[in-house]
């Protein structure tokens, strides 16, 4: 859907990407990842080719990338914005004929969009008559009325307040389950497992990680278990499948700890070892969040 | 091409819709109209009450001999000066004292005061009368003294390729001053509005949203473009109602001050018309593409003033310039070289026009005004593509040349 090759774009005295390749496949939900300045709103630019890389090429649909994918992009901006004074009908089917649709056609799905939020009085309304969560809503219509197959959202839940975020975030998965391929990026966490097939981590302008999600949780997992016990305590041996690495509670004679296994052991071996000696609860392998990957790759290379 | 239609079109109806333009259109010829009757009402004010003038003439040398006009009414009783004054009933009546001694001066009486007029009048008669007495004393005869007074007008005529033909040197000041007023004003009005068009874009965030659908350029020319229709359509509207309130207020009498301007126009009407719409639409692109740059390189209005000053100030020089001493010297080699120059031709050759441009200045002034566009177009387009997604960078003029030498 979208192949990123060899991005580089720089602006007088910094680099705000270096050689940043990446893969989006078509139906994806594709979280780009960073902290502040890392590159994130850059790379979104070029891919709405609102700016221009020094160096590298975008190709959209096996196509180099030309002003003709316009139409077919929709892109939420970090910074929302709509013309304060324009009503809101008809800046929606502005926005959208500017994306190559027809009056009518904006019209028509335009009623269905407001009717499906709830915002049919709206029509006439002017934007600065609205509280922002409505500004964000209106926007989020103006994104995506020209039924774009790319939907590019950056930082899309920031601004609604829950119940909204929610009803956004339905509609997005909505949108994906139809077709659309979408691009989102954040710098928070939660939402990237809940809702990403796939990511990638850019820091400093260089991109340090990506893949499913699914990929890369496998790779971060490191024999780590999490079990629960109740009876008498164990200690460390040399003859047990796993190292314990630390207690992490004691409450009376119920303990939780941590285990790494030996190699070439299994979590199969370490039920073994216990089931005779203590009354197992509950044991679980420890797969790093997202977050603890993202931390931890980003401070590694700082 | 198709995406700048629809820039066009937003800019252009957003801006006729506004509660401003619709004042703006209106207000405008209502104060024309307004003035116009001013002045018609303090032209058309004349004396129309009768005055019966009472003249005490001691010596009798003017008895009989002061004429009774329209509204003056002159009558002799013999009655001394003091009991003229008490007789006096009307509050239109006056009392006209002529001492014996020619060196006295000569006093009118009455119950208010009197016109300007009314003195002149009588002043004129008394001393006409007093002349002719002379004359006749001196042995000369009146008669053929009045039949060698000349009256002579001068009617000005200028020689062109088409034969003689009659100039009025007042409405070519006129139109000079108009025409240089205009442009002056209206580069900055509409300037201005293309200025806080692309600044509200910007503080208001939605740019980005519109740059992603179409290239900054267009948005900048859709903008500039629409706001110059509506320049245009103001104009019209202003020209054709301050026209049409003028006829009607004038009744298309031949004394009605458009009528007259109008007809010393003549049949260069066109000429200077279409002259001065190219002035100002090229004035314009030039002058608002400057205004757009400027607009896209700060945050608010208020930190636009470093670079308005710069831009603003030929226009202000050319003007004050041309207002106070150019159209006195139309062809000086300061009002020909500022009517060439690009930055200050809009103004200055308006200035000029009414007084017969060499078509060489007026082909290559035309000529330079369309390369400057283009270039101000296109180095404000380079400055706007940048300026338009910086956000809380005061912008400097170093900051502005390398935003220029930006690739995409």
């Amino acid at each position: 859907m979208l192949s990123i090759r060899n991005i580089v774009k720089q602006y007088a005295g910094h680099t705000a990407l270096n050689d940043v390749s990446l893969e989006v496949e078509r139906g994806q939900i594709f979280g780009l990842l960073g902290p502040n300045g890392a590159g994130k709103t850059s790379l979104i630019r070029i891919i709405n080719q609102i700016t221009a890389p020094d160096s590298g090429e975008i190709y959209f649909n096996g196509e180099k990338l030309n002003q003709s994918h316009i139409g077919r992009i929709g892109y939420l901006p970090e910074e929302r914005g709509l013309y304060k004074k324009m009503e809101i009908g008809e800046q929606m089917i502005y926005l959208a004929r500017l994306k190559g649709l027809s009056r009518d056609e904006a019209t028509r799905r335009l009623k269905i969009w407001f009717e499906k939020l709830g915002m049919q009085t709206w029509w006439k309304m002017k934007i600065e008559e609205l509280s922002k969560g409505m500004q964000q809503k209106a926007q989020f219509v103006a994104t995506v009325l020209h039924e774009p197959d790319l939907i590019i959202l950056d930082e899309p839940f920031s601004g609604f307040d829950p119940v909204n975020a929610e009803v956004i975030k339905d509609e997005v998965l909505e949108l994906n389950r139809k077709g659309a391929t979408i691009l989102f990026s954040t710098h928070r966490m939660e939402s990237v497992e809940e809702l990403c097939d796939s990511i990638a981590l850019l820091d400093r302008s260089e991109k340090i990680l990506d893949g499913r999600i699914k990929d890369i949780k496998n790779s971060y997992r490191n024999d780590v278990y999490l079990v629960e016990y109740n009876g008498k305590k164990i200690d460390d041996d040399a003859s047990q499948p796993f190292q314990l690495i630390d207690e992490i509670a004691d409450d009376d004679d119920c303990y939780r700890v941590r285990v790494k296994l030996k190699p070439g052991s299994t979590s199969n071996d370490v039920l073994q070892y216990l089931i005779p000696k203590v009354h197992v609860n509950m044991l679980q392998e420890v797969i790093p969040s997202m977050n603890e990957i993202f931390i931890e790759k980003v401070n590694k290379i700082a | 091409m198709n995406k700048i239609l629809l820039i066009i079109q937003r800019e252009y109806i957003t801006r006729v819709r506004k509660k401003a333009f619709v004042i703006m259109t209106l207000l405008v010829p209502a104060l024309f109209a307004a003035m116009y009757a001013v002045i018609a009402m303090v032209a058309g004010n004349k004396d129309e009450t009768m005055h019966v003038i009472n003249v005490i003439d001691t010596n009798q040398v003017f008895k009989g001999k002061l004429q009774d006009q329209k509204f003056i009414k002159y009558q002799y009783p013999a009655v001394s000066l003091q009991a003229a004054k008490v007789n006096l009933k009307s509050q239109n009546d006056l009392v006209l004292y002529i001492p014996a001694n020619a060196g006295d001066t000569v006093k009118l009486f009455s119950k208010k005061k009197t016109t300007l007029s009314l003195g002149d009048n009588i002043q004129r008669e008394l001393n006409d009368i007093a002349t002719g007495a002379k004359l006749v004393k001196a042995g000369i005869d009146t008669a053929s003294l009045h039949k060698i007074k000349s009256n002579i007008v001068v009617k000005s005529s200028e020689i062109t390729d088409a034969g003689e033909k009659s100039t009025s040197m007042g409405a070519s000041y006129a139109l000079s001053f108009a025409g240089a007023i205009l442009i002056y004003m209206s580069l900055f009005i509409y300037g201005a509005q293309v200025m806080r068009g692309v600044i509200e874009e910007k503080t208001s965030r939605i740019i980005e949203v519109i740059v992603s659908s179409v290239k900054p350029f267009q948005l900048m020319l859709g903008k500039i473009v629409g706001v110059g229709l509506v320049g245009l359509t103001q104009f019209t509207l202003w020209i054709g109602l301050s026209a049409g309130i003028s006829y009607l207020v004038g009744h298309n009498s031949t004394n009605s001050p458009v009528y007259s301007f109008v007809h010393n126009l003549g049949s260069n009407a066109g000429y200077e018309l279409g002259c001065f719409l190219f002035y100002w639409i090229t004035g314009f692109l030039l002058y608002s593409a400057l205004f757009a740059g400027v607009g896209s390189a700060v945050d608010s209005e208020t930190e636009t003033q470093q670079f308005m000053f710069p831009i603003t100030l030929p226009l202000l020089f050319t003007y004050i310039l041309s207002v106070s001493y150019l159209f006195m010297v139309p062809d000086s080699p300061l009002a020909v070289w500022l009517s060439i120059i690009p930055l200050t031709a809009p103004v200055a050759m308006m200035v000029r026009i009414p007084f017969n441009v060499p078509g060489w200045q007026l082909g290559l002034s035309m000529v330079l005004m369309i390369v400057g566009f283009l270039f101000t177009t296109y180095v404000a387009a380079r400055i706007y593509r940048v300026g338009i997604l910086m956000y809380g960078k005061k912008a400097s003029y170093k900051e502005l040349a390398k935003w220029f030498f930006y690739k995409e």
